[in-house]
C-alpha cells in the first residue's frame, strides 16, 4: 500500500516535471485560460451600450420631434439618418450599419390628440435576432414611457400599468456576470480533457508509456498518476479564473470559496475521467486531438452556457444529464452570484460523482485491456 | 578512378548548428571534398561526425555558413532547386507515407520526377523485380517490415536514374538478408548504368566495398582513399587471441580491449580479433599474468577504422572488469527464463509459431532473425506488454503479463526506440526510474552517481535527455534500465544506428553485467554482435530455424567447401536454406 | 538537356505534379478516420445541436404569481400569465415561501401583485413587482420582456373593456426583417458554416501539414522536381474540396431539417465560401509552418481561428455590443466578414453594398496569407 502510494507520488512528480519544465509549456498552461476569459467575458454580451437607428418621420409635428428627442435623449438610440419614407432607410438596415428604424405614422399627432391609437412601427434586423430583440425592447419601453408621460400631462386616466423590477444576484442584468463564472468550468474542462488525453497520447507515440507498463506500476497507478497532475492544473486554471472575475471584470463573490472548490474538484474528476478514456480509445496524437473536439463541443453547448437546458427537447436534455459542464455551470453559478449552499448542491455534486465513478474504472479497464 | 570527371565539389564547407540551450554544436568545420562519376563514395565516421550534414548540404536542403559546394556541375546555395531536379537523396528515416500502399507511394514519386508512360512500364518491372515488393504492391507502407521499407524508399528515389544518389544510413535497423539485396541493387546500377552514389553508412563491411572511401570525425575528414589502401594501414597489426579453457570469448575481449596498446579487441569464432598499437608489438599479450596464443590474420577494413579513430579519440570510455578470469561468467545453471511452444496470432497472420527456448542465469541470449520475423513480437510478450496467443513462458518464475508489479521489478527494459522522457533533463530522468523501482534517499542518490560515472554522464546531469548525442541516449536508456539492479535484462536492436565504437562501449557493459550474473537477453541486426552471445536463436516467418553456440551456428551453416562462414554468411544461409525448404513444400 | 527540362520544367510538367500530391493528399485524407470525423460528423453533430439544442427563444419559465390583492383586477394580471406561453405559474401565499423556491431555483422569478393593486389602477399609478433571478441574465432579460408584454396585453384589453379606449395612446408595432418568425436557428445554422469551415479549413490543415514536419516525410519529397508551390497546392485543394462538402452538408441540412431560408444567390453563397475557406486553409499553413508540431499547431489553430470564429464573429454574440476595443479587434478575425456575408446571403439576399467591401477584405486576407505560407514553406529542413 505505501510503496503503491510512493509510486504514485513518483508518477505525478514526473508528471508535473514534464508539464511545467518547459516555460512554453508552462506559459500555455496559464496564458490561454485567462486570454480566453477575457475574450469570452467581454465578447459573450448581450448588453447594448448603443443603438444607431435611422428615424422615418412621415409627421414632422410637435409630438413626433418630442417623440424623437426621448428617445435620442436616452443616450442610447443614435440616428444616421432621416427620411419620409421606409424605402429609403431600408438599405441602411440591409448593409447592417443600423441595427433599428423607427418609424413614425403621417398622422401621429393628429391620431394623439384624437385618442386614437398613433402607431408607431420598430422595424429590427432579425440577422441577429437576439440584439435585435434587445434593441427593440428598449425602443419600445421608452416609447412607452413617452407615452405614459403624455397622459400623465394630459391628466387622462387609464389602466397603464407600470412593471417594476428587481432582480437578484445580478441587479444591472448583466450577461458578463453570468458568463465569466460559468466560464470556471467550461475553460477548465476544455483544457484539462486536452491535456489528459494528449499526454497519454503523447507518451504512446514516444513509447514512454511501455516503459511505464514494464516497471512495476499497475495500470491503476498509471492512471491515478495521470489524472492527479491535470486535476492540479485544473484547480490552478481555476483560479486564476476566478481571479480574474473578482479582480478585473469585478463580478462580487456571494458564497462560499470551500464550497465551490469541493465542486470544481468533483467536477474535475468527472471531466479528466472522459479524458482519460479518449485517451485509451485514440492511437496518437492526432486522433486525440480529434476525439477531444468531437467530445468537447457538444458538452460545451449542451451545457447551459449559451443556451439554458431547459429549452432543449427531451432527447438532448438526457444528453446533458450526462454531461459533468452541466452540473459545473450550475454549481459556479449557485455558489458564486447566489452563494448557495453546500446543501442545495448535493444532487449536482452525486451526479458528478457517479460520472467520475463510471468514466474512471472504464478508462482503467480500457488501459488494460488496450494492451491485447 | 582518378580520371574520372567530378560530381561534386566540396570546398571548405562550414555549418555550425545551435541547440535549443543555445550551445552551438559545429557540425562541419571546414570540409573539402571530392566525389567521382560512375562510383561509389563512401563517408564513414562515429555519430556526429557531420555526415548527415553534408548529405544534407549536397541536396539543398540545409545551407552552408561558407564554403562552396557544387553539385552535378551546379552552385547548391544559388540553384537548389536546379539540383534537387537531378539528383536522388534517400534520408536516414525515408518519409513513406504509412497510409499509403507500395505502388501509390511509388506513383507518388514517378509522378513528381516525371517518369510516366512508356518510361514507366519500363523501370516498374525491373524496379519490383530488385526489390522483390511485387507481392505488396497493394500493402499499405506502414505494415512493411524495417528491411521492406528502406527497399520501398530506395526504389521511390531510383524511379528516375539520378545524375548523383545520396543515401544516407540506407540499411540503418535492416536486417542482414534485406541489407544484401539492397547493395546488389544499388552495385547493379553503378555496374549497368554507371550510377554515381554517395553514401554514409555505419556497416563498415559496406564502405569496404565502396570505390573511394571518407573517414569523417568531428566535422572534419580524417582520411581518404580507396579501402584497400586504407586497410593497409592496419598490416601486421591483426591478431586472432584463444582464451583460457572456459572464458567466454566476450570476457576475454573486454579485457583485452582495456589493456594499453591495444586499438580493437571484437569476439570472433570463439576467439577474440584484436588490432595492436603498431609501436606496441613486441610485448607479449597477457591477461593476469597468463600469456596467450596469438596468430596473425590479414586486416580488415574495420581493423584500419578503429586505428584510425584511436588516434584522435578524446575519451574512450572503456570499462572497468573485475579480475575474475575463468569460471566467473557464463551459465550458472538455474533457468531463468524459460518459453514453451510459444504462439502469437494477429489475426490470422501467425506472428510467433511455436517457439521455444530456455536462458540460464547469467547467460547473453541473442534472438536473430530478418525484419518481421517475430522477434519483437516476442520480446513484448516475455516483458508482458502483449499476451500470447498460446504456449506458456515463465520471466523469473513468473508470466509478467499476469503477475505482479514485484515481479516486473527483476527486469531491466531497453526498447528499440529511445522512449525515455526527452523533455526531462539526465538526471530527472534517473530520478523517476529510480524511484518507480522503489530506490529511496541515499541509497538512490549512491546509485544514480554510480551509474552516472559508469557511463560519463556526469557532465550532461541538466542536459534535457533528447537533446543528448545519439550515442548518449542509448547509454542513459541503459543506465535507466539498470537503476535497480534487474536480475534479467531485455535489449531489443539497442545498438541499432550506433557507430562501430558506440557498440564496442555498449558491448563491454553488457559482458561487466553477465559477469555479475545478469541474464541478458537481446536483439540485433549486426551479426559480429551475435559472437558477445553465449548462445543465438535464429528466427523466421515466426518459427525456430537453429539455435546454438555461435560456432555451433557457423558449424551447421558450414557449407561443402572448407572455408569457414562468417556470422553473417552463416545466418543468410541457414535462413535462405529454410525459405528454399518451405518454397518447395508449398510447391 | 531538353528531355531533362521536358521533365521538370514547364507547366504540362508541374500540373502532372500536383495532380499527383492532390491524389495523395485525397487517398490519405479518405483513410484517415479523423479526417471524415471532422469533415462529415462534426457538421452533422454540430448542425443538429444548433438546430435543436441551442433555443435562445425561452418558453415555459417557471414563475410563482403571489396575489396578495384578490381583486378581479389582480385575478386578471395573474391569468394574463397563466395563458403566456412564455411562463409556467406556481400560485404562491406568502413572499417568504416565495422567496424559499427562487432560492432554490424552483423558480427563476416571483410576480407579486401588490395589495393596492386595483385601487392604483385608477389612480393611474398601478404597479406589478417581478423580481427575478439574474444568475442567468439573458434568460432573465427576455423573460422580463415577456413579463411587460403580458401585463401590456392585460392592460390594453381591460382599457378596452372599460371604454377608456379614447386613451389608448401610442400602439408600437414591432417589426422584424429578414426573420419574421424570430426564430434563432435562423441565424445560428447559417453561422454554423463558419465553424466547420474554421475546423476543416484551418484546424485539419495545420495538423496535416505539422504531421508531414513531425513524421519526416518531407525531407525525401524536397529533394524532387517538385516546387514547394506545388506542395502547398497540393495540400489545399482536396481540404478545399472537403469543404465545400461541408458547405454543402450545412446549407441543405439546414434548409431540409430547419426551414432556414436562403434568400441570397447560391453561387454568391459558394462564391464567398470558397474565399473564407482560402483564408482558413492560408491560416492553417501558416501557423503549421511556423510550429512544424503537431500539438503547438492545433493549441494554437484552436485559440487564433476556432474560439474567434465562435466569440468574435458575430455568430452567436453582436460584435456591437461589445466594448469598442473588442470590436475593433473582431476586425482583425477574418471570421468577422464571413459570418456577415452569410447572415446577409441566408436571411437578407444579394445585397450588394454588404457583399462587395466584406467580399473584398477577405479576398485581400486569402491572397496575403497564401503568399505569406509560400514564403514560410521552403524547401528546408530546420
Amino acid at each position: 500500500m505505501l510503496a503503491s502510494l510512493l509510486r504514485i507520488l513518483t508518477l505525478i512528480r514526473k508528471e508535473l516535471l514534464v508539464i511545467l519544465k518547459d516555460p512554453k509549456s508552462r506559459a500555455s498552461l496559464v496564458v490561454p485560460p485567462i486570454l480566453q476569459c477575457l475574450i469570452f467575458g467581454y465578447a459573450a454580451t448581450y448588453d447594448l451600450n448603443s443603438v444607431p437607428y435611422v428615424l422615418v418621420d412621415q409627421d414632422r409635428s410637435t409630438a413626433s420631434i418630442a417623440l424623437v428627442a426621448k428617445l435620442e435623449g436616452s443616450g442610447l438610440f443614435q440616428r444616421q439618418g432621416t427620411f419620409t419614407q421606409t424605402e429609403q432607410a431600408a438599405p441602411l438596415l440591409d448593409a447592417g450599419r443600423v441595427m433599428v428604424i423607427v418609424v413614425i405614422g403621417p398622422r401621429f399627432e393628429r391620431d394623439l390628440q384624437a385618442g386614437a391609437p398613433a402607431p408607431v412601427q420598430v422595424i429590427a434586423d432579425g440577422r441577429n435576432s437576439n440584439t435585435s430583440g434587445i434593441a427593440q425592447g428598449y425602443a419600445s419601453s421608452i416609447i412607452s414611457d413617452f407615452a405614459a408621460a403624455r397622459q400623465a400631462e394630459t391628466g387622462a386616466k387609464g389602466a397603464a400599468v407600470k412593471v417594476s423590477t428587481r432582480a437578484w444576484f445580478n441587479p444591472q442584468l448583466e450577461t458578463r456576470w453570468s458568463m465569466v463564472p460559468s466560464l470556471i468550468g467550461t475553460i477548465t474542462m476544455m483544457m484539462t480533457m486536452m491535456l489528459t488525453a494528449m499526454s497519454v497520447a503523447r507518451e504512446r507515440e514516444e513509447g514512454t508509456f511501455d516503459q511505464l507498463l514494464v516497471a512495476p506500476f499497475t495500470p491503476t497507478e498509471i492512471m491515478i498518476g495521470k489524472a492527479v497532475p491535470s486535476m492540479i492544473v485544473g484547480i490552478t486554471q481555476a483560479s486564476a479564473i476566478l481571479l480574474v472575475a473578482l479582480f478585473w471584470f469585478r463580478i462580487p463573490f456571494a458564497g462560499s470559496v470551500l464550497t465551490l472548490y469541493a465542486g470544481l474538484a468533483l467536477f474535475l474528476a468527472a471531466a479528466i475521467g472522459f479524458g482519460l478514456f479518449l485517451s485509451s480509445l485514440a492511437g496518437n496524437m492526432q486522433q486525440a486531438m480529434i476525439l477531444c473536439f468531437v467530445f468537447l463541443m457538444p458538452f460545451m453547448l449542451l451545457s447551459g452556457l449559451v443556451s439554458p437546458t431547459d429549452n432543449m427537447p427531451t432527447a438532448l436534455q438526457y444528453l446533458t444529464m450526462i454531461n459533468p459542464l452541466t452540473y459545473a455551470i450550475r454549481i459556479t453559478r449557485t455558489v458564486y452570484l447566489e452563494g448557495g449552499q453546500f446543501a442545495e448542491l448535493l444532487p449536482d455534486m452525486l451526479a458528478l460523482v457517479v460520472i467520475a465513478a463510471v468514466t474512471m474504472p472504464i478508462a482503467a479497464w480500457m488501459f488494460k485491456h488496450r494492451l491485447n | 578512378m582518378e580520371d574520372r570527371p567530378l560530381t561534386l565539389v566540396a570546398r571548405d564547407l562550414r555549418k555550425t548548428f545551435r541547440r535549443d540551450t543555445g550551445e552551438a554544436v559545429e557540425a562541419l568545420a571546414g570540409i573539402s571534398l571530392e566525389v567521382r562519376k560512375g562510383a561509389l563514395t563512401a563517408l564513414v565516421g562515429p555519430d556526429g561526425a557531420g555526415k548527415t550534414t553534408l548529405l544534407r548540404l549536397a541536396s539543398g536542403l540545409v545551407a552552408p555558413d561558407s564554403g562552396s559546394l557544387e553539385v552535378v556541375g551546379l552552385d547548391v546555395s544559388a540553384e537548389p532547386q536546379a539540383v534537387q531536379d537531378r539528383i536522388g537523396y534517400m534520408p536516414q528515416r525515408f518519409g513513406l507515407y504509412e497510409d499509403l500502399s507500395v505502388q501509390e507511394n511509388l506513383d507518388l514519386y514517378a509522378d513528381l520526377h516525371g517518369v510516366t508512360g512508356a518510361r514507366r512500364a519500363e523501370i516498374y518491372p525491373r524496379l519490383f523485380e530488385m526489390t522483390q515488393l511485387g507481392r505488396f504492391k497493394q500493402r499499405p507502407a506502414g505494415k512493411l517490415s524495417g528491411g521492406m521499407k528502406q527497399k520501398l524508399g530506395l526504389a521511390c528515389t531510383l524511379v528516375r536514374a539520378p545524375e548523383l544518389l545520396l543515401l544516407d544510413e540506407p540499411t540503418v535497423g535492416v536486417d542482414p538478408l534485406s541489407r544484401r539485396e539492397l547493395w546488389e541493387i544499388v552495385f547493379k546500377l553503378i555496374r549497368e548504368d554507371g550510377l554515381s552514389v554517395l553514401v554514409a553508412t555505419s556497416y563498415l563491411d559496406e564502405a569496404e566495398r565502396c570505390a573511394h572511401a571518407v573517414l569523417m570525425h568531428a566535422g572534419k575528414i580524417l582520411a581518404e582513399g580507396p579501402p584497400a589502401e586504407i586497410t593497409a594501414k592496419a598490416e601486421g597489426c591483426c591478431f586472432l587471441v584463444k582464451g583460457p579453457q572456459g572464458l567466454p570469448a566476450r570476457s576475454l575481449q573486454a579485457r583485452l580491449f582495456a589493456l594499453p596498446g591495444i586499438v580493437d579487441a571484437v569476439p570472433e569464432a570463439g576467439r577474440v580479433r584484436v588490432v595492436r598499437q603498431p609501436g606496441q608489438l613486441d610485448t607479449a599479450l597477457e591477461i593476469a599474468g597468463l600469456s596467450l596464443d596469438t596468430e596473425p590474420v590479414e586486416p580488415r577494413f574495420e581493423d584500419a577504422f578503429m586505428m584510425l579513430f584511436d588516434s584522435v579519440a578524446e575519451e574512450r570510455a572503456r570499462v572497468s572488469h573485475g579480475t575474475i578470469v575463468a569460471g566467473g561468467s557464463g551459465p550458472h545453471g538455474e533457468t531463468v527464463v524459460e518459453v514453451h511452444d510459444l504462439v502469437r496470432m494477429f489475426g490470422d497472420f501467425t506472428a510467433v509459431d511455436h517457439v521455444s527456448f530456455s536462458v540460464r542465469r547469467g547467460e547473453v541470449y541473442g534472438l536473430l532473425g530478418p525484419n518481421g520475423a517475430g522477434k519483437s513480437t516476442t520480446f513484448r510478450m516475455l516483458c508482458g506488454l502483449l499476451p500470447a496467443t498460446g504456449g506458456t513462458l515463465k520471466v523469473a518464475g513468473a508470466d509478467l503479463l499476469r503477475a505482479g508489479a514485484k515481479a516486473r521489478a527483476r527486469l531491466g527494459y531497453v526498447a528499440q526506440k529511445f522512449s525515455l522522457y526527452g523533455q526531462l533533463t539526465v538526471d530527472e530522468n534517473l530520478e523517476f526510474f529510480a524511484s518507480a523501482y522503489g530506490l529511496r534517499g541515499s541509497g538512490k542518490k549512491d546509485r544514480i552517481r554510480a551509474l552516472k560515472n559508469d557511463f560519463a554522464l556526469e557532465n550532461l546531469s541538466d542536459l534535457p535527455s533528447g537533446q543528448l548525442p545519439g550515442g548518449f541516449k542509448q547509454r542513459l536508456a541503459l543506465a535507466a534500465a539498470l537503476l535497480h539492479e534487474p536480475d534479467i535484462l531485455f535489449l531489443d536492436e539497442a545498438t541499432s544506428g550506433a557507430d562501430p565504437i558506440a557498440r564496442r562501449q555498449f558491448w563491454g557493459r553488457i559482458t561487466a553485467l553477465s559477469e555479475q550474473g545478469v541474464t541478458v537477453i537481446v536483439t540485433t541486426h549486426f551479426m559480429d554482435e551475435a559472437e558477445y552471445c553465449d548462445r543465438i536463436i535464429i528466427l523466421d516467418a515466426g518459427k525456430n530455424l537453429a539455435e546454438g553456440t555461435p560456432l555451433e551456428i557457423r558449424q551447421q551453416a558450414a557449407m561443402s567447401d572448407e572455408t569457414a562462414p562468417s556470422m553473417e554468411e552463416a545466418f543468410i544461409a541457414i535462413v535462405e536454406r529454410e525459405r528454399l525448404k518451405r518454397t518447395e513444400k508449398a510447391a | 538537356m531538353t528531355e531533362r527540362a521536358d521533365q521538370t520544367g514547364g507547366l504540362a510538367a508541374s500540373l502532372r505534379r500536383v495532380r499527383a500530391l492532390i491524389r495523395k493528399e485525397t487517398r490519405q485524407l479518405l483513410r484517415d478516420i479523423s479526417s471524415i470525423t471532422i469533415g462529415i460528423v462534426m457538421p452533422v453533430t454540430l448542425l443538429i445541436l444548433f438546430g435543436y439544442g441551442i433555443n435562445l427563444d425561452v418558453k415555459n419559465v417557471p414563475v410563482a404569481v403571489l396575489m396578495e390583492d384578490n381583486s378581479a383586477e389582480a385575478r386578471g394580471v395573474a391569468a394574463a400569465f397563466d395563458l403566456s406561453p412564455y411562463f409556467s405559474t406556481r400560485a404562491v401565499h406568502t413572499m417568504n415561501e416565495a422567496e424559499r423556491m427562487l432560492m432554490a431555483a424552483d423558480v427563476r422569478a416571483i410576480v407579486r401583485i401588490p395589495t393596492d393593486f386595483a385601487r392604483s389602477i385608477d389612480l393611474g399609478a398601478a404597479e406589478v413587482q417581478l423580481i427575478i433571478n439574474g444568475a442567468d441574465a439573458n434568460t432573465a432579460r427576455i423573460s422580463l420582456g415577456y413579463a411587460q408584454g403580458a401585463v401590456g396585453t392585460w392592460a390594453a384589453k381591460e382599457a378596452a373593456r372599460t371604454g377608456n379606449a379614447a386613451n389608448c395612446g401610442i400602439v408600437i408595432e414591432p417589426r422584424l426583417w429578414f426573420n419574421e418568425a424570430n426564430d434563432s436557428s435562423y441565424f445560428l445554422v447559417p453561422g454554423l458554416i463558419v465553424l466547420v469551415m474554421t475546423l476543416i479549413g484551418a484546424l485539419l490543415t495545420a495538423l496535416v501539414m505539422a504531421r508531414e514536419w513531425e513524421r519526416g516525410t518531407f525531407e525525401a519529397l524536397f529533394v524532387t522536381p517538385v516546387r514547394s508551390s506545388e506542395i502547398l497546392l497540393g495540400k489545399t485543394v482536396p481540404y478545399f474540396l472537403l469543404g465545400l462538402v461541408g458547405l454543402a452538408l450545412c446549407v441543405v441540412g439546414s434548409k431540409l431539417l430547419f426551414g432556414v431560408p436562403l434568400r441570397g444567390s447560391l453561387v454568391i453563397l459558394t462564391v464567398v465560401s470558397m474565399l473564407y475557406l482560402l483564408v482558413a486553409l492560408g491560416l492553417g499553413l501558416v501557423i503549421s509552418s511556423a510550429t512544424k508540431s503537431q500539438f503547438v499547431a492545433s493549441q494554437m489553430t484552436v485559440l487564433l481561428t476556432f474560439l474567434p470564429a465562435m466569440m468574435l464573429s458575430g455568430f452567436m454574440y453582436d460584435p456591437r455590443s461589445m466594448p469598442f476595443a473588442v470590436q475593433v479587434i473582431t476586425y482583425v478575425f477574418p471570421a468577422r466578414y464571413f459570418v456577415t456575408l452569410l447572415q446577409t446571403l441566408f436571411l437578407s439576399g444579394n445585397n450588394w453594398s454588404v457583399i462587395l467591401p466584406n467580399a473584398a477584405v477577405l479576398a485581400g486576407m486569402a491572397i496575403a496569407l497564401l503568399t505569406l505560407a509560400a514564403r514560410l514553406t521552403r524547401k528546408r529542413i530546420a
